[in-house]
């Protein structure tokens, strides 16, 4: 505790980490433990996950669960009072700050679109792209062959190769919170966390971000926090309810849906 | 690499074409109707006009200065005539070093004001002021150095928005403050003035104002291609990024404040830059032009042309200060009251300025 103090109070651990999760164990998040209390008041209450490489998972649980919460703490914007949070076999999550913690490849999506709306959607992209970004490096910058590439296939991923010199801002709903997940592509993350993605879209766009959530996995491990339980039901292969800050079940959404615990909870909500 | 370079230098908008074309055409005929057309003929432009067109090119290099940070990035600065005036006092120095015994008290180190202010000695900032190199390189470093390190503690603490623009006034009005007292050693009120010559070229001559206007000219042009090299570079796109979501650019992993801070510190070089063509055109520099009121009508100047544009800068710097011209003439106690009131209209009714007037018209007739 004291050493990662004085880490921390030095900067270190932010850089001196390796840079891409070790998943030998094909684990690629393990949070064990992990309490969070505000003002007493315990958001996350010794909780428990684990997450596969490659697994598409999804989190459920009434509101107040701890769901926002638990994805602050794998981000580094709050910090828990007591547990550990690995990224793999040897990246601590606890001793890094948030731009380290993005930079090793943990990428989160927000519930709020947010994309640079007078960009076109190829610039919202390149903006996004990996790489050096001091000021410097991109004031003479040139897109690489291989970095056209890249933002083309994300392009076609995220179905918006027919929008690429729109403006962003002019995007639909729908289409801006797929923007946003492209741009988060564009970094190459190995965990994708993605917090409630469909709320307000339409079912057309449901559907289809339930396939491009589903065709995101296994090439890298995604976490989707949602409600919508049709929408889980067209994506989960494996769910986790959370319930006043723990894992109140976990399995398959027919076993999850038909746990007496887990009707309660929802029939009581 | 290199062709790639020039490609995005002439890789133009119609705007920025038809603007380095007039500057094009200014070049050419401004010196040819000064020198070669005779005085009584109606062609004939006195140098009276050309020494009044280079100053407003002198306020297009700045206000270009201010739309780079203010247009593209989201900083409204209302203390850009700080950096202007940095760089007119540079100029100034060299310019009264030039001087030497041809000054009311004939001294051949001292200028008159310090003689005046009974000093022995050149204080140290003064020194080597009288070679053109140095002084041209503290025409953009005196600016550069100010905005850095005002940019520095400002961008670093995060400050922004209506708060950092009123601290950009608070530091234009404080160095008028200084610039007012005799003891820092700039002439106090009466500022510096009475220059003889630059570079051996006489400053009463014609024909050094049609090199000084040619020199601003192509100033205004390099100015403006630099700053149209940078706003189209993947560099520009991150700016914009910050302007419109500065967090979420953050979040992506650009260093805003350094983003910021470069941007800031080479607007102040152009804005010293501005002001040091300036000084030597108008035959004097002194506190006023720190005045926080200058920096407002910059803003204004480019409100008025259209934001975002950089020509649309221009533009706005010449408009207004051609009816400030003719208005202070004709009705002086108006010239306020029109500003502000053009700035309200602006405002409201020309969000976009005449630039984004001028595009919804040709969008509306095709
Ligand atoms: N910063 C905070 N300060 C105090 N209470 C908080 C804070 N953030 C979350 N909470 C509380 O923690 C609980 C869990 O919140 P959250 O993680 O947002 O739930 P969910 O996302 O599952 O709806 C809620 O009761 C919420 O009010
Ligand atoms: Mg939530």
């Amino acid at each position: 505790m004291t050493a990662r103090l004085i880490d921390r109070a030095l900067g270190r651990g932010i850089r001196s980490q390796p840079l891409k999760p070790d998943v030998s164990h094909n684990i690629i998040l393990y949070l064990e433990d992990i309490t969070v209390s505000f003002d007493g008041f315990r958001a996350l209450n010794a909780l428990n996950l684990y997450i596969e490489a490659g697994e598409l998972r999804c989190i459920i649980g009434p509101n107040g669960a701890g769901k926002t919460t638990m994805m602050d703490v794998i981000t580094g914007k709050t910090r828990p009072d007591a547990g550990s949070a690995w990224f793999g076999q040897t990246i601590d999550l606890l001793a890094m700050r948030e731009p380290a913690i993005a930079e090793a490849g943990i990428g989160r999506k927000f519930q709020k679109p947010t994309v640079f709306g007078s960009h076109t959607v190829f610039e919202n992209l390149e903006l996004a792209m990996a790489g050096d970004k001091s000021p410097w490096k991109i004031l003479f910058a040139k897109l690489s062959g291989e970095q056209l590439g890249r933002i083309e296939q994300v392009l076609e991923t995220i179905g918006l190769t027919h929008e690429r010199d729109r403006d962003a801002g002019s995007l639909s709903h729908g289409q801006k919170q797929w923007l946003e997940i492209g741009m988060l592509l564009m970094q190459d993350p190995q965990l994708l966390l993605v917090d409630e993605p469909v709320a307000g879209m339409t079912p057309q766009e449901t559907e289809r971000t339930a396939e491009l959530l589903v065709s995101l996995a296994g090439q890298r491990s995604v976490v989707v926090v949602e409600h919508d339980m049709d929408f889980v039901r067209s994506i989960a292969r494996k769910v986790t309810v959370l319930h006043e800050g723990s894992v109140l079940a976990e399995g398959s959404i027919d076993q999850v849906q038909n746990d007496q615990k887990v009707v309660e909870v929802y029939l009581g909500e | 690499m290199k062709t790639s370079f020039i490609n995005r230098l002439l890789q133009s908008d119609r705007g920025s074409g038809i603007f380095l074309g007039v500057l094009l055409l200014a070049a050419i005929l401004v010196p040819l109707l000064n020198l070669a057309v005779p005085e009584g003929s109606a062609l004939h432009v006195p140098t009276y006009t050309v020494t009044l067109l280079g100053k407003y090119l002198c306020y297009a290099l700045l206000a270009i200065a201010v739309d780079l940070v203010w247009g593209y990035c989201g900083i409204l600065s209302l203390g850009h005539t700080a950096f202007f005036a940095l760089g007119g006092y540079a100029m100034g120095m060299y310019l009264m070093r030039q001087i030497g015994t041809r000054g009311v008290y004939g001294n051949p180190i001292l200028p008159d004001f310090m003689v005046f202010l009974n000093w022995k000695e050149l204080p140290w900032f003064w020194h080597g002021m009288n070679h053109f190199p140095l002084a041209m390189l503290m025409v953009v470093l005196a600016p550069g150095v100010l905005a850095f390190v005002f940019g520095w503690l400002a961008f670093r603490s995060r400050v922004t928005g209506v708060y950092l623009s009123i601290i950009t006034q608070a530091l234009t009005y404080a160095l008028m403050l200084a610039f007012f007292r005799n003891e820092m050693g700039f002439g106090g009120n009466n500022g510096l003035t009475d220059f003889k010559d630059l570079l051996g070229f006489d400053l009463q001559k014609g024909s050094t104002h049609v090199a000084l206007f040619l020199a601003t000219v192509i100033a205004l042009a390099l100015g403006f291609l630099a700053c149209r090299y940078i706003v189209n570079s993947r560099f520009g796109r991150v700016i914009e990024a910050v302007r419109d979501a500065e967090s979420r650019a953050r979040f992506i992993g650009y260093k805003v404040e350094s983003y910021k801070l470069w941007l800031w510190v080479f607007s102040a070089m152009l804005a010293g830059i501005a002001g040091a063509l300036y000084v030597p055109q108008i035959g004097i520099i002194n506190p006023g032009e720190f005045a926080p009121l200058n920096s407002i009508e910059v803003v204004v100047w480019v409100a008025v042309g259209g934001r975002g544009t950089l020509y649309g800068a221009a533009l706005g710097a010449v408009l207004v200060n051609y009816a400030k011209t003719y208005l202070t003439a004709a009705l002086p106690e108006v010239w306020l009251y029109a500003l502000g009131g053009l700035f309200v209209l602006v405002t409201l009714l020309l969000p976009q300025g005449i630039v984004g007037l001028l595009r919804k018209l040709r969008k509306q007739s095709s």
